[in-house]
């Protein structure tokens, strides 16, 4: 028998350290669905879905109790929906995107993306439908999320997709003005989008996936957070090796419900993606795992080097635990969503120019970042761009979900609720970048895209 | 199908019996059992066998956190593979 050491170990992770499976994703393609009308395919969407995941949420369940793992999200992907309805005679999709809110209603789950479009070298008739459709869909449904990848590094930054997803977030966000711009909390732009990525906002399945595929999102900031705390001044080595171990028992866990999902609702397991998501609850942070390391405050001097290290060590540790590792896979800087950096941002330790700089060493990119309402859409735009540089020459996935916080002044918190947080209204540059953004046209790949 | 149980709380008589009587009941069979009780705090982790157990494992999980309030210990039960996929290669 395991020693009792051991078992009380994991016992403490779950009760203590916030350790949980932050959602069991179930990908579904909805290639078969397309027909010349919207109404029609809506409903092929709606009657596939819900035949497929009626019994995602009960698995989840299940196996939660079985386990005695929290598995927090139960979600859904979808393929790009700028292709399925790339036949359809009409040119607005929100009809799709309020079937597709009604199926993860009846299924059960809170999210389901893929409200998507693929345009990162040029967009098609249906790619620019979907767009169009963005604000109205994501203001007249809830659980539907929606992203955009409008840049690759074989591809390059397209930036009139650029320069639309300014004006789309921005509509977005007037649209959704009662509640402070929600709409755009459920929008991301990405450069090198991934296609199996099992967390919200960007997930959604990729042509290049099977029919049906469980994702696994692991998340355990708490838990790492706990474990660098018997480490106390100690050197980088030790503090890597502790983060790899730590990492290695989240992983296993994550693997564990990946393939139980997939074993009961007999549908292949895809990959496990190795994230640290946190959580607005105390004790679920990565900056705290940052300041652990020995900063003040989240953002200060070193903040950069101490999350590329854990975003390494992350991805060490797990990537023995699973047999299959994708997604996003690393440390995830969602500012709203994360109490240290919430309050980081409030002593004022913590800027838009700092997180840039994060997002060049870890998963993701300027995430949950609440801005004041009246940024221009140049100026969304011109940080899209930056973003997608970023992603674009580092062969990284990076993305951009930026909330215009309508009626709100800088310093003003925005409140999302449950697990999206609460948000301080950061400051951007006050210069303008609406010459740049007006240019269009394409950046083109950068030279060590040429590897063939 | 084996799990481990894990009783944690204040020490006090009679914790074992109660939840080796339900056991007895539902055919659960006990393979292996330890104990400490440090200053007045007990913990407790048993493997158990369910292979002949004449309730479904989401049950017995229910009856064992009644019985754990009961006693006024937290009692719970998890399948025995998150504890070996965590702490073995």
């Amino acid at each position: 028998m395991h020693s009792q050491k051991e078992i009380l170990s994991t016992i403490e992770m779950i009760d203590h350290q916030h350790l949980d499976v932050r959602t069991i994703t179930m990908g579904i393609s909805l290639l078969d669905c397309t027909s010349d009308s919207v109404e029609v395919t809506a409903k092929k969407i709606y009657d596939k879905i819900t035949r497929l995941a009626k019994d995602l949420v009960k698995v989840g369940e299940d196996i939660e109790r079985e386990f005695g793992i929290p598995i927090v999200n139960k979600r859904i992907s979808v393929t790009p929906i700028g292709i399925v309805a790339a036949s359809c005679k009409e040119t607005d999709y929100t009809p799709i995107a309020k079937a597709l809110d009604a199926a993860a209603k009846e299924c059960g789950v809170n999210f389901i993306g893929g409200f998507s479009a693929l345009v990162h070298k040029g967009m098609t008739n249906g790619d620019i439908n979907l767009i169009n459709s963005i604000p109205s869909a994501l203001s007249e449904t809830e659980r539907v999320c929606s992203s955009v990848s409008v840049a690759s590094t074989k591809a390059g930054i397209n930036m009139d997709a650029v320069a639309l997803m300014g004006k789309i977030i921005k509509k977005t966000a007037q649209m959704t003005a009662d509640s402070h711009g929600f709409g755009c909390a459920k929008l991301v732009v990405f450069a090198n989008a991934v296609e199996d990525n099992p967390f919200m906002a960007g997930a959604f399945h990729g042509v290049g996936e099977g029919e049906c595929v469980i994702n696994v999102g692991v998340s355990g900031p708490g838990v790492v957070y706990h474990a660098l705390q018997k480490c106390k001044g100690q050197p980088f080595d030790v503090v890597a090796e502790t983060i790899k171990k730590t990492a290695f028992k989240i992983t296993r866990m994550g693997q564990l419900v990946a393939q139980e999902a997939s074993r009961r609702l007999g549908v292949p397991a895809g990959i496990v993606d190795l994230s640290l998501a946190p959580t607005p609850e105390k004790g679920d942070s990565v900056a705290r795992i940052l300041e652990e390391m020995g900063l003040e405050v989240c953002g200060t001097h070193g903040t950069t080097a101490a999350l590329a290290m854990l975003n390494d060590a992350v991805k060490k540790g797990g990537v023995m635990a699973s047999n299959h590792v994708g997604g996003l896979s690393g440390a995830f800087i969602p500012v709203s969503e994360d109490e240290g950096m919430i309050e980081a941002v409030l002593k004022g330790g913590l800027h838009l120019d700092k997180l840039e700089a994060m997002t060049c060493v870890c998963s993701v990119g300027l995430d949950m970042i609440a801005v004041p309402g009246e940024t221009s859409a140049e100026t969304l735009a011109a940080i899209i761009a930056d973003e997608a540089a970023i992603g674009v020459v580092n062969t990284k996935t990076t993305a951009v979900r930026i909330i215009p916080a309508i009626g709100k002044k800088i310093g003003e918190m925005v409140e999302f609720g449950g697990l999206l947080g609460t948000a301080p209204v950061m400051p951007v540059h006050e210069f303008s970048s609406a010459d740049f953004i007006m240019r269009g046209g394409r950046i083109p790949a950068p030279m060590h895209s040429l590897k063939n | 199908m084996k799990a481990i149980v894990t009783v944690i709380g204040k020490d006090k008589p009679g914790i074992i019996a109660g939840v080796c009587t339900l056991f007895a009941k539902c055919d659960v069979n006990i393979l292996d059992i330890s104990q400490t009780v440090m200053q007045d705090f007990f913990t407790m982790s048993m493997l158990v066998d369910l292979s002949k157990a004449t309730v479904p494992f989401t049950e017995l999980s229910d009856s064992l956190k009644a019985k754990g309030e009961e006693m006024g210990v937290n009692i719970r039960i998890q399948r025995e593979d998150i504890f070996d996929l965590m702490h073995r290669i």
